[in-house]
């Protein structure tokens, strides 16, 4: 069989440039992304797929921010003892957030990777941003 | 043989930016890995491996946990023993729970991260500036950039940071004495050594709510000392001079943090923050809605308990997280301040309007803008200073009209500043008044009781 080069033997691969998705704050400071589809991403990626990766990550953050019977009750809870439940129960939030490292590693792997795109965790920048990186297509395959 | 050509699938955890991969295994043996607190660029201390978080002037903190301490210390060892014998064992239980849950806010909400935003990434800020930078010319220095956007039906106006190289969130502001954006920015408290931001807002809450009722707690139970002694025909002089050191201290905080703890309340159950209740930017004037701003759930149940109990979001900073080895810090560069004056001054601007409101009639003529107002050498020369205007105060401010309305609220604070033994000001209250309140003590407390002003610059890990 003829050598396949994998990328992760190669160096890294060379960054073309990076696509910044900012924060839509339309319904106030809630954690929402902007889902307008980025002109640069045209000739990489569906407009289909970018919106469902993002409206995805928008319900995620929005269920982590719920407020609801579970959310006050955590509140209450950790008031009543003085904020020191905190050192050893996870939040809630916390547990979304996880979730969402998880999802995004997902569509890392399907998706965003056979690409050569990159979703970047907004935790990692804050909240501020969904960074996609984009790569340089360095094998591009006759029939790509 | 096109798959041989083809993309083979990157792996995102070989690539990933994440500090915390295995980059650091590989890069090791060079160095021992950084954490990001360590290469942090605002002005915060860490302890605790970055576990725990600081201002760098830790304002006042150990004169209010020494306060505290020392009055609780009094009343458990004077007033108790003999309100056991007269009344009943559980005041010093109750006095024991109060003073446990005092303290525990207090340092929750000092060492807790404010909701500090970390600063945009130099990509981040080249792509922001080729957003902004399309039609002006860059040969000079852009004016101050801001950007609009409608909030529930209201036009909102997002101001860009230019230290942190972004545009702020709604709600946030930077803080100077910190130098970070931080979340939800409510005031810079010196009281407490930190921001009052998104993060630990619901902590300082509980500090002063819980003070409150301690401190009224003791007063009622000195009061009750005395008055039992009086009743018993004891010699007053005999009892300990301490009871009446606890009176006078807790007659005096009684109004500040009553009044304190009557604002914030108010504030919580509108859902506003200081900062914005002192720049009237919600104020009714505005227009025909009942409060005009955008943040409210228009109901004060939900307002309070979105505020106090809503879910805990996570630090934005992630302290511990291992730095990436041959990475610049993102944006560290303190030293690219060409802005300092012009951001500074923006903040301090907005501090000395509300300064300027309702504490006309004080004034501290302290330069706080840019310095370090609880450095001690400066008690003694503010002195004589104490009823001139502060100087960069200039515009009247058009939050006058809102600040009125707490005017009752906030003269029941601000009264103390008058009172020489006043022990913490509620110029909480208002945001400058953090900048100021560490000159304020000093000036009107510090040279009675304290002699020297107490060393502020550094607190010793707890």
């Amino acid at each position: 069989m003829a050598e396949t080069h994998s990328l992760q033997d190669l160096q890294q691969p060379a960054v073309f440039s990076k696509v910044f998705i900012q924060r839509d704050y339309g319904s106030g400071t809630i954690c929402r992304f902007q889902t307008k589809f980025p002109s640069d991403l045209e000739s990489r990626l569906d407009k289909q797929q970018f919106e469902e990766t993002i409206q995805t990550l928008n319900n995620l953050y929005a269920e982590a921010e719920k407020l609801g019977g579970k959310s006050y009750l955590e509140g209450c809870l950790a008031c009543l003892t003085a904020y020191t439940v905190f050192l050893c129960m996870e939040t809630h939030y916390e547990k979304v957030l996880k979730k969402i490292a998880r999802y995004i590693k997902d569509q890392n792997e399907k998706v965003y990777a056979p690409r050569g795109l990159l979703l970047t965790d907004p935790i990692e920048r804050g909240l501020r941003v969904v960074e996609i990186t984009i790569f340089e297509d360095r094998n591009i395959g006759s029939g790509r | 043989m096109m798959k041989n050509c083809e993309y083979q699938q990157i792996d995102p955890r070989a690539l990933a930016v994440s500090p915390s991969s295995a980059q650091n295994h590989t890069e090791k043996k060079a160095r021992r890995p950084r954490r990001k607190w360590e290469a942090f660029p605002g002005k915060n201390r860490f302890f605790c491996n970055g576990r725990i978080i600081l201002a760098r002037q830790s304002g006042v903190l150990p004169l209010t946990l020494g306060l505290i301490v020392v009055t609780c210390g009094l009343f458990f060892a004077f007033d108790c023993p003999f309100l056991v014998d007269h009344l009943t064992v559980f005041i010093p239980v109750i006095g024991g729970v109060l003073f446990v849950f005092v303290v525990i806010s207090l340092l929750r909400t000092s060492f807790t991260d404010p909701g500090i935003l970390p600063r945009a990434t130099p990509d981040e800020a080249a792509d922001i500036e080729k957003q902004i930078d399309t039609s002006g010319s860059s040969t000079y220095r852009p004016p101050p950039r801001t950007k609009e956007i409608l909030i529930n039906q209201q036009v909102v106006k997002l101001k860009y940071c230019f230290t942190c190289k972004m545009f702020r969130p709604p709600r946030t502001s930077h803080c100077s004495l910190c130098d970070n954006c931080v979340e939800r920015f409510d005031h810079h408290c010196p009281w407490v050594g930190n921001c009052v931001g998104k993060r630990n807002y619901r902590f300082f809450y509980s500090f002063i709510i819980s003070l409150s009722f301690l401190t009224s707690f003791i007063f009622g139970c000195v009061i009750t000392h005395i008055t039992l002694l009086i009743i018993e025909m004891l010699s007053f002089l005999d009892s300990s001079s301490c009871t009446v050191v606890e009176l006078v201290i807790c007659f005096f905080s009684i109004w500040s943090i009553l009044g304190l703890s009557g604002f914030h309340t108010y504030l919580v159950a509108s859902n506003l923050t200081t900062n914005e209740d002192i720049k009237g930017s919600w104020s009714s004037k505005r227009g025909s809605d009942d409060s005009g701003n955008p943040y409210s759930y228009n109901s004060i149940i939900t307002n309070c308990c979105v505020t106090l109990c809503g879910p805990m979001p996570p630090s934005l900073i992630d302290r511990r997280g291992f730095l990436p080895p041959n990475e610049a810090v993102p944006a560290a560069s303190v030293s690219e301040i060409e802005l300092p004056p012009f951001v500074a001054k923006n903040d301090a601007h907005m501090c000395t309007q509300s300064t300027k409101d309702v504490l006309e009639r004080v004034v501290h003529s302290s330069d706080f803008h840019g310095l370090c107002p609880p450095s001690t050498p400066k008690t003694t020369p503010l002195g004589p200073e104490i009823f001139s205007i502060a100087a960069p105060s200039t515009e009247p401010s058009p939050s006058a009209g809102c600040t009125r309305q707490h005017a009752h609220q906030s003269a029941a604070t601000t009264c103390p500043l008058f009172t020489k033994s006043s022990k913490r000001d509620s110029l909480h209250s208002i945001n400058p008044a953090f900048r100021l309140a560490s000159p304020s003590p000093s000036l009107s407390r510090v040279t009675l009781i304290l002699g020297d002003a107490p060393d502020i610059g550094f607190i010793p890990l707890p």
